[in-house]
């Protein structure tokens, strides 16, 4: 009851305080300094009519990256209201008008598109993922957007995806310690996330995978899917399609896309007709490794000195033509 | 002077045939083993894509792949029609023979100024190498593009490895089929100095009296003896072929040099 009153008080004071400042007809409504609003803000048990919470903690807010701001850097509308308490609708804070970069990212993005376009509410803005008062840079291990706390800020809604993830090998190397191994933002950025079955984020996502696997993207570039994908054609294979996306296993591991038992099943998800024999074709082959594949090594060394011998008789002939042939023709004239 | 034919109305339109679908063929393909440098993407976009570029690749591969046939189909109704074996050895054949062997270092004796130029027949050594590289090449290239094209039915009777094979040569071949055409035979038909800018022969199928003499002395010298010369006399050729000819060739062979120069650009900058 005593804390009603003192509400009830600091609202009466703000208003003559407001209301004086009125008077001088000139000088613009001074905007409320954070103590301001703290008076009302700062009360744990601060609420709306509905009963819900408007309290904000001084404590966590002066800890968060927005510490040094004011509140109404964030809550503009308030900046000029002059009559306290203000109304409980307020317009929505647009984190954009400072962060404009992501912001532009993250309104073409899927998160964007479904919570303004098709309607699903709880699709995520930037609170959902960053929070509000309590805001903390990707660099502070108890921020949510902190590399390693990523996989549970995207699971608080992809609980499927996060149990697949979290068994996969990307996930299993994390727990090993290898920070390097990628969280969900790596592959799907973190601002503009696409629909995984779009043309560019298909081969954005491919990119990303060869960041780590360089040497498996040098070998899928020199075979025939990551030559196509190159030229920017993406209905062929690409790193996922093959691997898996986010429960990903090592080749050995019974679990794996690519284990010799499921690969026949892997290849018909795109060649239904595929048996065996075709899944002997590797995606990945060097023809400059004759461990993995003798065969190959020696076509491709075969093929070298074929080029060179063909080149080298003819460029010769070539040359040696030519200059009889400018000499006769200089004698003839 | 007079006229004489060298090549018949169908190897000409057959030899049409083969130019336009090895271009198609080379220009769809080429962005593939390519793919880093910028032009392989301009060129494929410029097709609408890398789908539609397959898409041409498979045409153009099966105007190719008909025009062996039919090529296939005269030679087997020569012999076995006809009763001709002239194909198989001899004169008129493109079988090589041992007179291949001595024309050739004959050849390089005059390219050096050490002796007479040899007296080449109907078909020499390098035209020969021309034409068995075109063969061996239909044969490696059109078969592994074939697999590559229909590889879930190759694989029922054929080890997956094989398709890695077949990607490996189809490249590799097609790049020495592509440089070898926009090179070396360019040269040697066209920008020889005895020919420079355009040997029209193909276009009109007839060269002139002097050219038999001086470039096919054997042929000639046959011919006059056993009294063939007659048979292939011919009127000129009408006048639009070769304005026609010089047009069409001057676009073939400068997108031939073009297409050279880029994959030299390309190799140089780095390819594995």
């Amino acid at each position: 009851m005593a804390r009603r009153l003192g509400l009830a008080l600091a609202t009466i004071l703000l208003f003559l305080g407001s209301a004086s400042t009125a008077g001088a007809q000139a000088q613009p409504p001074k905007a409320p300094a954070n103590d301001d609003c703290l008076a009302c803000h700062g009360d744990a048990e601060a609420k709306r009519e509905n009963g819900t919470s408007v309290a904000v903690d001084q404590k966590v807010f002066a800890d968060s990256k927005h510490g040094p701001l004011e509140c109404v850097d964030c809550h503009k509308d308030l900046a000029t209201i002059q009559e306290f308490p203000h109304p409980e609708k307020l317009a929505k804070v647009n984190c954009a008008s400072c962060h404009d970069e992501e912001g532009a990212k993250y309104h073409d993005s899927i998160h964007s598109w479904a919570k303004e376009k098709a309607g699903l509410a709880v699709a995520p803005a930037c609170a959902d993922c960053h929070g509000t008062h309590d805001i903390r840079g990707t660099d502070d291990k108890t921020s949510r957007v902190f590399r390693a706390n990523i996989p549970a800020t995207c699971g608080s809604c992809h609980q499927g995806v996060l149990d697949k993830y979290r068994v996969g090998i990307h996930a299993t190397k994390r727990d090993a310690g290898n920070d390097a191994a990628p969280v969900c933002a790596d592959c799907h950025t973190a601002h503009g996330i696409q629909r995984t079955d779009t043309d560019a984020a298909r081969l954005s996502v491919t990119a990303e995978c060869g960041t780590c696997h360089a040497e498996s993207m040098r070998t899928y570039r020199d075979t025939f899917h990551g030559q196509v994908t190159r030229l920017g054609f993406v209905r062929v294979a690409t790193c996922a399609d093959c691997h898996g996306a986010h429960d990903i296993f090592p080749k050995a591991d019974a679990r794996s896309m690519v284990n010799a038992a499921n690969r026949v099943t892997t290849c018909q998800k795109c060649h239904p007709s595929a048996n065996e024999n075709f899944a002997q074709y590797d995606p990945h082959a060097d023809r400059h490794d004759k461990a993995r594949s003798a065969s190959l090594y020696y076509t491709g060394k075969f093929m070298d000195g074929l080029l060179i011998s063909v080149f080298g008789f003819f460029g010769v002939h070539t040359v040696l033509w030519f200059s009889r042939g400018l000499k006769e023709r200089r004698r003839r004239q | 002077m007079a006229t004489y034919r060298r090549f018949d109305a169908t190897n000409r339109v057959l030899h049409g045939f083969l130019m336009l679908s090895f271009l198609g063929l080379a220009a769809t393909g080429l962005p593939l083993l390519f793919g880093e440098s910028r032009w392989a993407v301009i060129l494929a976009t410029l097709m609408g894509g890398i789908h539609i570029a397959g898409r041409l690749h498979r045409v153009s591969a099966t105007i190719l792949i008909l025009v062996f046939l039919v090529h296939l189909v005269r030679v087997l109704k020569q012999l076995v029609i006809d009763r001709d074996f002239g194909a198989l050895w001899g004169p008129s054949s493109m079988v090589p023979q041992p007179r291949d062997i001595s024309e050739m270092i004959g050849h390089f004796k005059w390219f050096l100024g050490l002796g007479e130029r040899p007296k080449f027949g109907r078909y020499t050594y390098w035209e020969k190498f021309d034409y068995w590289a075109v063969f061996w090449g239909m044969g490696i290239i059109g078969f592994s593009g074939l697999l590559l094209w229909f590889p879930t039915a190759f694989a029922r009777i054929l080890p997956g490895w094989l398709f890695n094979i077949a990607l490996l040569i189809h490249g590799e071949e097609a790049l020495l089929a592509v440089v070898f055409i926009f090179t070396v035979h360019f040269f040697n038909t066209h920008m020889r100095p005895e020919k420079f800018p355009l040997d029209p022969v193909i276009f009109t199928g007839r060269l002139s009296e002097h050219e038999l003499r001086e470039e096919r002395p054997a042929e000639y010298d046959q011919l006059a003896a056993s009294g063939g010369l007659a048979a292939i006399e011919v009127g000129p050729a009408p006048s639009w072929v070769i304005p026609s000819a010089r047009i069409f060739a001057a676009v073939v062979v400068s997108t031939g040099v073009v297409v050279v120069v880029l994959i030299v650009l390309a190799l140089i900058q780095g390819r594995g």
